[in-house]
């Protein structure tokens, strides 16, 4: 018995000590294959070996990955500046940047980095400012230590812990205005080794704008205090202004490439459903931690948070980026365009194949609903470059989506504008289909295109500016279209 | 004949105390208000005092300076300002080209604004006694509640480099004062009894007190938000610091 007993005791201990070998080892073995973030304690214990100075950039870039080097003290150097910049075509505001974008200047560091941060406020700012840094462990973030007046410049230090994607912030009072005026960034705090390598990295970040003026009123809008507080955005944009990431601002990519977006949400009210139109996030760094979500369609962004999306692009294209809270993308800017280039792969995507027309309602056009106070305007003629500016934001708002952003159209679903013969057959039947809307079947420029469009609520004057725009543009006839001819066709029936 | 003569010497006096830099005063009738940031959030009694109508300007600190040569750039102690003291003059005693005579004087330390006002047989306003003439506008004496008053001052953040501005370019109020808002920020002798540790938010803690007064009429007001960036203001300063958008005037 008693020898039975000690041989089963010996058994457990080897058992138990196996165990432990075997427990060991996994874990050892899991360190080396990943980039495993490092408990709390090793980070504060990372020794830093030499100084650097911070690249730090302006949107829609990033600063190079910090790959495999060492710990360091990094130099930042941020300086504060209160300038006019534009909000969207026609209308300015002033902003409040750090580093004279907005978002913010773009950090990059690695764990265990101890950041030597200088704020400066320059003599031309109004008003006292500080920082408050999501990626900082420490009272206010650093706010207390940064507060800075204008004309003088504060420094102070922190280690960062926790790798991770952070954002940044001003936190004077009042802080949602400083917010509301463009006042964040993001800092970056990469693992030890860095993240894995991609082909394309940007940096968006949304934001809520309040202004005077509704959207689209023009002239300096000034900050609203009331609309903030009902948390009534005027603009919901990217980067800070309709159109950062559109048109020749879009970033791009190649067939076959990742690319990685940095996207923060600044607020100061309003929490992004972060989409890409055609496109699925093969990987999320859910809320810019150490989680990762995988083939996800939309990721929400709170206001002071943020994501790492990560997708291969596999087909040519414009793929837009939206706040899928939906209005907010078409109607108030938050809207921007990732262009890929290479070769089509049709087997991944194959564009349309057969069309006809369905329309289970009779043949009648539908209408969007109109605003009753259609509105009156003088009709004296304006200058052909006023008409064209004119038209060309008007293009921006009410055409663009369809008809794209030079005019090219959608092959078989939205005909072009860009060199069309359709177009530049006739001017008085361009006017009539943006009065009444057009259904069935047109061929432009020998394809044939089935579809629908509704009529549109415009004023005769702004029908005049968008297609004398239209005509001025993309290799068209040049013609100036008249107030008074729009007035000729709309009395016409 | 006697009287004549003490006549004639009057005129001369006050054409001689003119010359040298005493700037017009309004009278302030004293009275009882509650400011935003009350030290214990109470009323606060103002005894009748005067005040510059205007802030000072860039002629009379010239004057002053070329009086006082301890207060030029190149002379001041640098405990008493910092290195951007008068930094836009060309010289000693020479202006800047952008520079009007009759612009507010900016770039002045709280040590240099204070000398000036005791050289005049005059100080600085405390801050109750500036907040209490600035709550007016036109036409009322507290015009805190008043929409156009905030949206006013609140716009004037967003209107640059307003420092090379005239005097008088702004309302006058109904004290007959000029330019408490929309021209530069002006220093106060107790610029620093409000304490703002430049972390809004922990400035709402209640042991600090300090945002009594806004929590009495609702954080949302604009009023809050107009006056919050002056205490803001005054919070990040040190009495040897000067700015760009910040002059003083003085009262008696």
């Amino acid at each position: 018995m008693i020898t039975e007993n000690s041989i089963m005791k010996c058994f457990m201990k080897v058992f138990m000590l196996l165990s432990c070998v075997v427990l060991f080892s996994t874990t050892s073995c899991k360190k080396d294959s990943e980039n495993e973030v490092l408990p709390l304690k090793e980070a504060i214990n990372i020794a830093i070996k030499g100084t650097m100075d911070a690249e730090l950039t302006a949107p829609p870039y990033v600063p190079a990955p910090v790959e495999n080097r060492l710990a360091k003290r990094l130099i930042v150097n941020m300086e504060i500046l209160e300038k006019e910049g534009t909000m969207t075509d026609g209308t300015t505001y002033m902003y409040w940047t750090f580093g004279g974008s907005v978002p913010g200047s773009f950090i990059r560091t690695r764990v265990g980095d101890e950041v030597e941060f200088t704020l400066s406020n320059h003599p031309d700012n109004k008003l006292p400012h500080n920082i408050d840094l999501h990626a900082v462990t420490g009272p206010g973030g650093g706010a207390t230590s940064s507060f800075v007046a204008p004309g003088h410049e504060k420094t102070f230090s922190f280690k960062t812990l926790n790798p991770g994607l952070y954002v940044y912030h001003c936190a004077t009072a009042p802080v949602g205005m400083h917010i509301a005026n463009g006042m964040y960034g993001l800092i970056l705090v990469e693992p030890e080794g860095g993240l894995p390598k991609v082909n394309k990295e940007y940096y968006i970040m949304q934001g809520d704008f309040y202004t005077k003026g509704e959207n689209g009123a023009t002239g300096l809008q000034t900050f609203d205090m009331q609309k903030a507080v009902d948390e009534d955005a005027d603009y919901v944009v990217f980067n800070g202004k309709v159109g950062a990431l559109t048109g020749d601002n879009a970033i791009t990519a190649n067939v076959g490439e990742t690319v990685r977006l940095y996207v923060g949400n600044g607020g100061p009210n309003l929490v992004s459903s972060f989409h890409v139109i055609g496109e699925i996030f093969d990987r999320v760094h859910v809320e810019g931690g150490s989680t990762i979500n995988e083939n996800v369609q939309t990721t929400l962004i709170p206001a002071g948070g943020a994501a790492i999306v990560e997708f291969k692009v596999e087909v040519p294209g414009t793929f837009i980026l939206v706040d899928h809270s939906i209005f907010r993308a078409f109607n108030k800017g938050a809207l921007g365009m990732l262009k890929v280039k290479g070769k089509e792969n049709e087997r991944v995507y194959s564009g349309a194949v057969q069309e006809g027309i369905y329309n289970p309602e009779g043949g009648t056009i539908q209408e969007m609903p109109s605003d009753d106070k259609k509105k009156v305007i003088d009709t004296g003629e304006k200058p052909l470059h006023e008409k064209i500016a004119s038209g060309k934001n008007l293009y921006t708002k009410t055409c663009f989506a369809c008809h794209q952003a030079n005019g090219e159209g959608i092959p078989s679903a939205f005909p072009p504008l860009a060199n069309s013969d359709y177009l530049n057959d006739d001017v008085k039947r361009a006017i009539e289909i943006i009065l009444k809307g057009k259904s069935g079947e047109i061929t432009v420029n020998g394809a044939k295109y089935n579809s629908v469009m509704t009529r549109q609520f415009l004023s005769d004057e702004e029908i005049a500016d968008v297609l004398t725009y239209v005509y001025n543009s993309w290799g068209n006839n040049k013609t100036n279209v008249m107030v008074n001819t729009v007035k000729e066709v709309a009395n016409s029936h | 004949m006697n009287i004549i003569l003490k006549l004639l010497i009057c005129v001369i006096l006050f054409g001689g105390t003119g010359a040298n830099g005493q700037s017009e005063m309004a009278s302030i009738k004293g009275g009882v208000y509650i400011p935003l940031y009350g030290r214990d959030s109470l009323q606060v009694s103002i005894a009748d005092f005067e005040m510059d109508v205007y802030p000072v300007t860039n002629q009379y600190y010239l004057e002053f300076v070329k009086n006082y040569p301890k207060w030029r750039r190149s002379k001041v102690i640098s405990l008493f300002a910092d290195k951007s003291y008068l930094i836009k003059w060309a010289s000693d005693a020479t202006l800047g080209e952008e520079q009007a005579l009759n612009a507010p004087v900016t770039n002045v330390s709280w040590f240099a604004a204070n000398a000036y006002c005791e050289c005049q047989g005059k100080r600085l306003p405390t801050v109750d006694e500036w907040e209490y003439v600035a709550m007016a506008n036109e036409t009322q004496a507290d015009a805190r509640q008043i929409k156009t008053y905030n949206e006013y001052i609140l716009s004037w953040y967003e209107k640059p480099k307003t420092f090379n501005n005239t005097i008088g370019s702004t309302f006058k109020n109904y004290w007959k004062v000029y330019d408490l808002h929309g021209l530069v920020w002006e220093w106060t002798s107790d610029f620093n009894s409000v304490l703002i540790s430049g972390e809004s938010r922990k400035d709402v803690d209640n042991d600090s007190n300090l945002f009594c007064g806004s929590a009495a009429v609702g954080a949302t007001d604009l009023m809050n938000y107009a006056a919050f960036m002056r205490y803001a203001v005054r919070g990040s300063l040190k009495a040897k610091y000067t700015m760009r958008n910040l002059g003083f005037r003085c009262v008696k």
